[in-house]
């Protein structure tokens, strides 16, 4: 599995960023996780508020920070 | 019974009733300046959680996305007012300028009115109004959101008719943006977005908050009052331009300086001088202005912050006519 985390570096991407690690090890699951936070590569998701999350190349939520349970639900 | 809940008269009496059993005299100096300050913190952290929750809740039914494509099909001046008033309810944090920026430009959306909407999205701050609801009551927190159009209407389409299209860098015209799809929220996660905006708003100002209270209490018991009405009253026309340069670089700290506001209106300093200020605080911010010299040249930035800046200027100086 391959997880993007898209944002141009403020804390919200951070907080993101820390939700997705602690939801894989709480599911126990393995995955490639990138933070992107150049802002060519960000427009190619079609994304234009940050922080967003992308699972296998599918934007699953943008401008907000992802709860937990939430991308445990996604990663399953 | 309704009325006697929002105004928050039994906080009022409450507060007055448990000094008073403490010995607290509210009609002193001292005990004026504490009932102030329990009352003003307890009032305004109650409707603060409240109704960023409600607002943040009927924000999750827009977002950047659907305002772009709503924005691409509209022309002329409509434009402007449509993205002006998109730029209250979008929820966007000011990290998200330049994709915002890039993506309403690629997407056809002419500069003025993308302008619209940056200039508008910042000055109508949901906490901002909250506070200005509580403590000065609905007229003026409304005349703050309508100036807030006003200013946002009017800045970009001068920024239109100035034709700064070449004040954009280069790379933005070239970027190609991916498929946007749209997803629609379910109502648990719209409940989980207004909870995370009410913990992240309330968690980040209250501590600005309560010095600004403090500070309130303070002057509300001692300041000066006609030192005060002499240098920031209604009448010395500096008053307003001093707040608004003195604003720029406070930025998030923007809410704590309404109780102060109250304390100085109270006092004899002009409301218009205090929004002025308050404006200032939240639109003509250095931050943003950093992070929006990647997407465009320093001319542009000067014409923005100079007719945001005039924009609010202005608007403080009506409203010390006025109110």
């Amino acid at each position: 599995m391959e997880i993007k985390v898209l944002g141009t570096g403020c804390k919200k991407c951070d907080d993101l960023y820390d939700n997705v690690i602690k939801a894989l090890s709480k599911a126990g699951k393995d995955a490639d996780v990138e933070k992107v936070e150049d802002i060519v590569s960000i427009m190619s998701f079609g994304v234009m508020s940050s922080p967003a999350l992308v699972i296998d190349g599918e934007v699953v939520v943008t401008g907000r920070v992802a709860q937990i349970e939430e991308i445990i639900n996604f990663i399953k | 019974m309704i009325k006697y809940i929002f105004s928050f008269a039994w906080l009022n009496q409450g507060t007055t009733w448990i000094l008073n059993r403490v010995g607290v005299d509210t009609g002193e100096r001292f005990g004026g300046s504490i009932h102030f300050f329990i009352y003003d913190t307890i009032k305004i952290l109650i409707l603060l959680s409240m109704m960023v929750f409600i607002i943040s809740y009927m924000r999750s039914y827009f977002s950047v996305e659907r305002t772009k494509k709503i924005l691409e099909k509209l022309g002329g001046f409509k434009a402007h007012v449509a993205a002006s008033l998109l730029g209250i309810v979008t929820p966007f944090c000011s990290c998200s300028s330049v994709p915002l920026f890039i993506g309403f430009i690629e997407g056809g959306i002419p500069l003025g009115v993308t302008f619209s909407f940056l200039i508008t999205s910042p000055i109508v701050n949901e906490a901002a109004f909250v506070i200005l609801l509580g403590i000065f009551g609905p007229k003026i927190a409304g005349y703050y959101v309508f100036s807030g159009v006003v200013l946002g209407v009017i800045g970009g389409y001068i920024i239109h008719l100035l034709k700064l299209e070449r004040y954009v860098e280069d790379y933005v015209y070239k970027i190609k943006m991916g498929d946007t799809i749209i997803k629609t929220l379910s109502k648990r996660e719209r409940i989980e977005f207004a909870k995370s905006n009410v913990k992240d708003i309330v968690g980040r100002i209250w501590k600005y908050l309560l010095i600004g209270i403090g500070i309130g209490a303070l002057i509300h018991g001692w300041a000066p009052e006609e030192i005060l009405s002499k240098y920031a009253g209604p009448e010395n026309p500096l008053a307003v331009l001093f707040a608004t340069i003195i604003a720029i670089p406070l930025y998030s700290n923007a809410m704590g300086t309404i109780p102060i506001a109250e304390a100085l209106i109270n006092k004899g300093v002009g409301m218009g001088t205090a929004m002025a200020f308050m404006m200032a605080t939240t639109a003509l911010s250095l931050p943003e202005m950093i992070l929006l010299r990647k997407v465009i040249k320093p001319k542009l930035i000067t014409v923005f912050t100079g007719i945001t800046g005039v924009g609010i200027i202005a608007v403080g100086y009506l409203f010390n006519m006025i109110i």
